[in-house]
């Protein structure tokens, strides 16, 4: 019989170790439960390197592979595609691709291994979705402004024939350039470097 | 004497579950204002929706397949060979979107007649956590059939938490359990979409109806009934819910089965509104159609998002846009509930925030030409103008004198006098044909009516 009366300290104590305990075992299982939405090992390891044959490639020409379930595009660019790049700079975010995603090695005015062959992932910057290839110059429903290159369709933001984007657009940075090299001059192998860049 | 056995029966169970005192509480013996109006239908036919999308819901998983090989075709299994199953997949994605009309009739009466004012805040929150929940379930079941426009919209709305800094990236990796939207952001959007949410759902309406019945209904003269009561303890001006408004809901619901029905078996596409064209082609993570655009229930948003041209800006603007609707209660500081004895200057602002809202909605299906943009910023500064300013404006408004109790309205009955009034005013007479025919245009009368009609809605807006 108690004749002491409560010791609330007591029951204080146990309460709070209690909810202590409690708390960290919930936190415990909270990481499987939310780590299980992680990409699985599967997701991850599917990311394989793909080779693209080149040769048959027309002046002008865009083709769409797929890698690790995103659009790479591979551009063969003119001459006057060329040209007509060196004269943006002034309309363009980042011209020198300096706050953008690319491998050191495309990190030129052209943003290509070899200046002719644009690779790039097809994705805008802003929100994801694959812009369209306007090679047009001036077409009526971009107006005379429009030099050729790519328009998101979504929030439309505008890239040049280098992925470049343009000022005042919702994209935040060029379009993002995968690792790549040749294996030989009509074959490009994508999702992979040479050997010493990798290092 | 005879005992029945029904009865028996009826006592045991009500002798051992509190059944009678939750039907008094909620139906019969729950008083709510006898005034309400045509916009007191929406609450009752949300329900009605939350109901429909449930049965019809439950009945599409019997036969759709959540694996991006499987999807697409088993939801055309489902309109072509499964039996009747065009008709219950139709009745779910016009429910969405009927569900959207109802949902932005409701909270447009709250802005009305000002129901999310003290003391029914909480009942404003609630309401508002259920406009959220509503948008994510029906956000993560459009991406289910897997068509063009499900793969691109949902690539589209989970890129915008990339758009959170430092956290962003991994938060949309997360998110879509892989890099870019797969099989995997599918089977989890399906898990959500059939478990997670319907029961976020369900105990955020159990808990709006709660408060709402704690502290009472609301009314078109935003009257607190409570205030003048009889000898029992009854509103005067109140009548129980059961049976006068379950009765009254009753007609609501068989008038909106009837348009509900005609979209269903007439045009379920709603001319690429409800069901979008673009979507009767596979995913293909290759190529984004021509034009996206969103649902129409989510272009408002949509269209602020891209009236910012800045990535996390326009992310912000447009999660801002959501959030400043929680604020309502505290930024409204009229002393008046109801729009009928506000000044004139709330009710100029609820009709720009009206012609902003449907304007961007308009913009937001529409393709993002600079035009377009230009003036989808204006009405973007329109909406947040009417939530932002509202504590300067409502302060300064001067309100009419609200009276004691419920006013009477004239009923479309007393109406009818009227209506032929102005019917024999804007036509006349002619001679040979018989009846209805009879009668033209007359173009004095119809300008007149119409003169009158105008200046009656200017001295409305004062």
């Amino acid at each position: 019989m108690n004749i002491e009366g409560v010791d609330k300290s007591k029951r204080q104590f146990l309460t709070s170790a209690l909810t202590v305990v409690g708390a960290v075992g919930t936190g415990y299982l909270a990481v499987p439960f939310l780590a299980q939405m992680q990409p699985s090992t599967k997701a991850m390891a599917a990311g394989a390197p793909v080779t693209v044959d080149i040769s048959k490639m027309e002046p002008g020409q865009l083709i769409r592979v797929a890698w690790r379930g995103k659009p790479v595009w591979l551009l063969n660019r003119t001459q006057e595609v060329l040209e007509t790049l060196r004269t943006l700079d002034d309309q363009l975010r980042d011209p020198q691709s300096s706050e953008s995603i690319q491998p050191v090695y495309t990190k030129n005015p052209t943003r290509a291994l070899k200046q002719e062959i644009f690779v790039a992932v097809g994705l805008c910057t802003h929100l994801g979705c694959s812009p369209t290839f306007r090679p047009e110059i001036g077409p009526a429903d971009l107006g005379p402004d429009w030099k050729g290159g790519f328009f998101c369709p979504c929030h439309g933001s505008w890239f040049d024939l280098a992925g470049r984007v343009y000022r005042g657009v919702p994209a935040p940075t060029n379009l993002e350039i995968p690792p790549y090299r040749y294996i030989t001059d009509t074959q490009i192998i994508i999702g992979e470097d040479t050997v010493e860049t990798n290092v | 004497m005879k005992t029945n056995r029904w009865t028996d029966c009826g006592n045991w169970v009500l002798d051992r579950f509190p059944l009678t005192k939750f039907w008094n509480e909620h139906m019969a013996h729950y008083y709510a204002p006898k005034n309400f109006n045509f916009w007191y239908f929406f609450g009752s036919l949300a329900l009605l929706v939350l109901v429909n999308q449930f049965v019809t819901g439950i009945l599409l998983t019997m036969n759709y397949k959540p694996d991006a090989k499987l999807a697409f075709d088993s939801v055309e299994y489902i309109m072509r060979e499964v039996n009747w199953g065009w008709l219950i997949r139709y009745m779910h994605s016009t429910g969405a979107s009927a569900f959207f009309i109802v949902i932005y009739l409701h909270m447009f009466r709250g802005l009305l007649y000002g129901s999310f004012k003290q003391p029914r805040e909480l009942i404003w929150i609630f309401g508002m956590l259920l406009f959220v929940a509503l948008m994510a379930e029906a956000f993560m079941g459009y991406l289910l059939p897997w068509g063009q426009m499900s793969y691109w919209g949902a690539q589209v709305i989970i890129s915008l938490f990339s758009a959170i800094p430092v956290v962003g990236e991994e938060l949309s990796l997360w998110i879509r359990g892989d890099y870019v939207v797969s099989d995997a952001t599918l089977n989890r959007f399906f898990a959500f979409h059939v478990i997670a949410v319907p029961l976020v759902l369900v105990l955020l309406v159990l808990l709006h109806i709660i408060a709402l019945h704690e502290v009472g209904s609301n009314n078109p003269d935003g009257i607190d009934i409570k205030k003048n009561k009889d000898a029992n303890g009854i509103p005067l001006d109140g009548i129980p819910f059961h049976p006068y408004y379950t009765v009254k809901d009753l007609v609501g619901f068989a008038v909106f089965m009837f348009f509900f029905a005609v979209v269903i078996f007439y045009m379920p596409e709603m001319g690429g509104f409800f069901l979008e064209h673009a979507n009767f082609i596979p995913a293909d993570p290759l190529k984004t159609p021509e034009h996206i655009a969103p649902v129409w229930y989510f272009t408002p948003f949509y269209a602020i998002l891209r009236a910012v041209p800045d990535k996390f800006a326009g992310v912000i603007a447009m999660g801002g846009s959501i959030v400043v609707l929680f604020l309502l209660p505290w930024l409204d500081r009229s002393k008046v509930r109801s729009i009928r004895y506000r000044g004139g200057i709330y009710k100029k602002a609820l009709v720009l925030f009206v012609i902003s809202f449907i304007g961007l909605g308009y913009l937001g299906t529409q393709p993002a030409t600079p035009g377009a943009t230009a003036v989808a910023r204006v009405l973007t500064a329109v909406y947040f103008g009417f939530f932002l300013l509202m504590p300067i404006y409502t302060r300064w408004e001067k309100t009419k004198p609200v009276p004691d109790r419920l006013t009477e309205q004239p009923s479309l009955e007393d109406r009818i006098p009227d209506f032929i009034e102005t019917f024999n005013e804007v036509t006349v007479k002619t001679e040979g044909k018989s009846g209805f025919f009879r009668r033209k245009l007359n173009y004095q009368g119809l300008s007149a009516v119409s003169i009158r009609f105008l200046k009656k809605i200017k001295g409305s807006l004062d």
